[in-house]
């Protein structure tokens, strides 16, 4: 039997609009000194940190191999960096396999990005279209997700009024989050009046550009209780890979959340999920992906998303009480500060968005034209 | 550190290492790959749990490649991990996978290195490495001739150059018995003159033969639980241990005092953690990422931690040869077929291949019980690989 | 640690990433391309293990794995629209005009849906069912952008229908 994986720490920037006066090193050093203040780690070979793996993007960076912009903030001086570059929350899968693995105790997951640093977010996503079919009519992440929303929102009953609802509840949420700053709250009539992106996706459906970085201290059961008092359990972690035509797939089917987060249930040892989670922290890059992610994650009943948001289903359900991405991270690591999100909840961390006494969290993270890739991760405390 | 079950390498497959390969788009050519590494260990698809790619998205500007080639890798409905970690890439996925399988998430994963650089610029690309600010517009892409010049220092430009190009023959040879390598040029011995007068200098005495090609092409690798793998495959080569060691991107922060290399770093810490003594003797075969000749020549002496010239006189007395006391990329290696995001890969693939009897016409003719495989890149980053056979766990249980 | 950071003196540099880039279609992309270029004839690929016919091809179904060379199969031109959004930004690679109408076309004879743009109507009386037909572009083109864009089969009042709405 492996050997169980606490997350020991968690750290966070503020995540704005622009960070203009901060470059991505700078930002992800805030993180690395915050957490290691609250640790008391080192880079020592000895019980120090054994493995930092990065979280970024080559073309959001612009820079070929942008880890090796990293590697004097990520203590990687002679030590071992490794980077994830894909959605964030595999950087907690990944940390979570080195060390059942038996190669390494404690890990340092650190995750930046700069979204205001590229003209425009939809030309860095167009790029992961293939060049002869998608690339050429134009697509990017946003189109590619108002062709899901249209395919979702008839068949959940999914209505721009639910949507509204989404985004000022997210926008109020955001306002009792430290970390979010500059984010106003709107109104319905204000969200229903902003203009289309990409029908029926609005304006204010999107989530909004940002600049930051977080970070966790993952440790093997032994050394997390040396670390911290209140570590936090990975239980379970899972993902799954769609295809990539639009085409090829239902839309709206949600096929590789249910996966996802099958995987992640069964190695949780979850078999009910409906009511297992005292906090949910998922990744709605867009609004109508709320009520879409939960049903995928079978916490919302297949096709009742607009009735769930009727009645009043994410305040009892205690869906992003950070805000969520409608409140403001990066595409790349929206998992990852879910993650860390949850288990600032079940630490007791959240501040004025904590749900007291939360023993079990799932956080979720999202990749890819439409949802192509999910993630999901249980967390749990003692 | 107690693993917490062993991992063994039960399938390999390369696509062919080419500048040429107009006849098929990236996922194709990933596919190649992938298809020669699941018969190779005798299974389909279905039974693979997980799919590891890795690349650098600046080389053919696509954002997440993973999700385009989910058309080759046979991604679809499986779990997936992408890693990146610039030229040593192919063998921290190795290291990925290895994991995923020990930490017990997987039974058989599934890891795809690859890269097309045909499609794009390659310095172009390395260029952007640099930092935009205070390194872009000196950065020169991979190419440096520190080494050249660090060697002829202390060798004597005479010997320093003739070793560099007898390694350099050498690889010839041995990529001449692989099919899959990309440069395959037939030089002789006696071309050693002929070749350093002529052939174009690049920067300093790095001229255009010592250094690597750029290459198309993937690679893939099946790792399996010990129980799974002792039931596809006779001989797996089993991972015993790997090690990573990165720099920072100025090297020159601490002024011009000699610095220990990761690569001399990463060897030590892998032979102390596994009782090894004597490298040479102790160990069959090396697989080393060696960028170029020099570079090659340069960091046998880091990798088997000798001191003065004894890795000259490797080169020279032939020890490196195929039929040599410790041979060194029998594949050809990195100078014979370069495609950077699979490249650390195919060192530990090589490697792998030797120890399971597979590597075709450039087995070497005894048998491999243990075998190092070393990757590089990033700004002087290295990941080191020891793989075992069963009768060498067996002698050292 | 400062709340408010002191940015006087804090510079920003521009920058451009700018490299050229060849990509291969490869075999059976080059294939469905030459049809489209020189004959106006859309191909697709028959996966026999899925029976399914798929469009853009490839050379591998990602779900069966089955080598799909050889396989091709002739559909559209004409086709109807499954799903469709409207992309109401304008972007570098966004093609012009906008609002520009992307829409998942299956067409006859095809089992999955294309994305293209659709042209030749208001864009705000598109609707999913829609009957629709290639144009093929007037000069050669390299990609998917042999067929221009789709047009209505009937002719579509010009005057803005209902607009669509989520739900």
């Amino acid at each position: 039997m492996a050997r169980r994986v606490g997350i020991c720490a968690v750290a966070q920037t503020t995540w704005e609009r622009d960070k203009w006066s901060q470059r991505f090193q700078g930002m992800a050093l805030e993180v690395l000194e915050d957490l290691l203040a609250r640790t008391g780690l080192t880079f020592s070979e000895d019980g120090g940190i054994g493995m930092s793996i990065s979280v970024s993007d080559d073309i959001f960076d612009a820079r070929t191999i942008s880890d090796n912009a990293m590697t004097d903030v990520l203590g990687a001086h002679m030590g071992c960096e490794e980077k994830v570059a894909q959605e964030g929350l595999q950087a907690l899968y990944y940390g979570l396999a080195a060390i059942r693995s038996g190669h390494v105790d404690v890990v340092l997951v650190l995750g930046h990005c700069k979204e205001s640093q590229p003209a425009s977010r939809n030309q860095v996503t167009h790029m992961a279209f293939d060049p002869f079919y998608t690339r050429p009519v134009g697509l990017d992440f946003t189109a590619a997700a108002g062709l899901q929303a249209q395919a979702y929102a008839a068949r959940a009953g999914v209505g721009d009024r639910h949507l509204a609802q989404v985004v000022v509840r997210a926008r109020q949420l955001a306002t009792r989050n430290l970390k979010i700053t500059g984010l106003p709250v709107v109104t319905a009539a204000e969200v229903l009046a902003s203009p289309l992106l990409a029908d029926p996706l609005r304006e204010l459906h999107a989530y909004p550009v940002s600049d930051g970085a977080v970070g966790l201290i993952l440790a093997a059961e032994e050394r997390a209780r040396e670390i911290t008092d209140r570590p936090v359990w990975i239980a379970g972690v899972g993902n799954c890979m769609d295809s990539f035509f639009l085409g090829d797939r239902d839309l709206a089917s949600n096929f590789p959340l249910r996966q996802a987060a099958a995987r992640a249930y069964r190695r949780a040892g979850i078999d009910h999920p409906q009511n297992a989670f005292d906090v949910v922290e998922l990744s709605d890059q867009y609004a109508y992906q709320q009520p879409m992610w939960m049903e995928g994650l079978g916490l919302v009943p297949a096709g009742g998303g607009g009735a769930w948001i009727d009645a009043g289903g994410p305040e009892a359900a205690r869906v992003n009480l950070s805000g969520g991405m409608l409140a403001g991270n990066p595409l790349i690591l929206g998992g990852l500060v879910r993650a860390a999100e949850a288990a600032l909840q079940l630490r007791g961390e959240a501040g004025d968005h904590q749900v007291p006494g939360a023993r079990r969290a799932l956080a979720h993270g999202v990749m890819g034209p439409a949802g192509q890739f999910h993630t999901v991760a249980v967390l749990e405390r003692d | 550190m107690k693993k917490n079950r062993n991992v063994g390498i039960v399938g390999v497959g390369q696509s062919v290492y080419s500048s040429h390969r107009e006849e098929v788009n990236q996922p194709e050519m990933i596919h190649e790959a992938v298809v020669e590494a699941l018969e190779m260990a005798g299974i389909t698809m279905a039974e693979v749990d997980c799919v590891v790619h890795g690349n650098m998205e600046l080389f053919e500007m696509v954002h997440q490649p993973d999700l385009w080639h989910t058309l080759g890798t046979g991604a679809w409905g499986k779990e997936s991990l992408r890693v990146t970690t610039g030229g040593t890439t192919g063998a921290t996925l190795a290291a990925a996978a290895d994991h995923l399988v020990a930490s017990g998430l997987h039974d058989v994963v599934l890891a795809i290195g690859f890269e097309k650089l045909q499609e794009g610029h390659t310095t172009g690309g390395i260029t952007n490495m640099a930092d935009p600010l205070w390194g872009r517009q000196l950065q020169t892409g991979a190419l440096t001739g520190m080494t050249a010049a660090q060697m002829i220092e202390e060798f004597g430009a005479e010997r320093a150059k003739a070793a560099a190009m007898a390694y350099r023959i050498l690889m010839d040879a041995n990529a001449m018995k692989n099919p899959k390598a990309h440069r395959r040029l037939g030089l002789r011995p006696d071309q050693a003159e002929e070749l350093a007068a002529n052939s174009p200098a690049l920067v300093g005495e790095l001229r255009m033969i010592h250094m690597c090609s750029q290459s198309d092409g993937a690679c893939a690798m099946i790792f399996a639980s010990e129980e799974k793998a002792r039931q596809l495959c006779a001989q797996p080569a089993w991972i015993e241990d790997h090690v990573t060691a990165h720099r920072e991107e100025m090297f020159c922060l601490f002024g011009n005092a000699p610095v220990l290399t990761t690569h001399r770093h990463c060897a030590r810490k892998l032979f102390a953690r596994n009782g090894i003594r004597d490298p040479r003797r102790e160990i069959d075969l090396f697989e080393m990422y060696d960028p170029s000749a020099w570079w090659g020549l340069d960091w046998l002496r880091e990798f088997l931690l000798l001191e003065g010239d004894e890795h000259l006189r490797m080169v020279e007395s032939g020890a490196i040869a195929m039929d040599g006391d410790f041979p060194v990329n029998p594949s050809g290696g990195v100078i014979a077929s370069n495609p950077i995001g699979a490249t650390a890969m195919v060192r530990v693939a090589e490697a792998a291949l030797q120890i399971m009897g597979r590597a075709g016409g450039h087995q070497l003719p005894r048998p491999v019980r243990r075998a190092l495989a070393s990757g590089f890149g990033g700004t002087m980053w290295t990941v080191l690989f020891l793989l075992a056979s069963d009768t060498e766990r067996q002698a050292a249980a | 640690m400062e709340l408010t950071p002191d940015l006087r003196d804090c510079f920003t540099v521009p920058g451009k990433l700018a490299l050229p880039y060849t990509y291969f279609a490869g075999r059976i992309g080059s294939r469905f391309l030459l049809a489209l270029q020189e004959e106006h004839r859309i191909l697709g690929v028959r996966c026999a293990g899925c029976a399914t016919v798929l469009v853009p091809p490839r050379a591998t179904c990602d779900r069966c794995q089955a080598d799909l060379a050889d396989t091709w199969v002739e559909v559209g031109p004409a086709g109807r629209v499954e799903n469709f959004t409207v992309v109401r930004y304008a972007d570098r690679h966004v093609p012009e005009p906008v609002p520009l109408v992307l829409a998942l076309i299956r067409l006859d004879g095809a089992d999955t849906p294309l994305v293209h743009r659709l042209g030749g109507m208001d864009p705000e009386a598109v609707r999913v069912g829609l009957r629709v037909t290639a144009v093929f572009a007037a000069e050669p083109r390299d990609t998917l952008l042999c067929i221009d864009h789709f047009r209505p089969l009937a002719p579509q009042p010009s005057a803005a229908g209902p607009r669509p709405q989520g739900g």
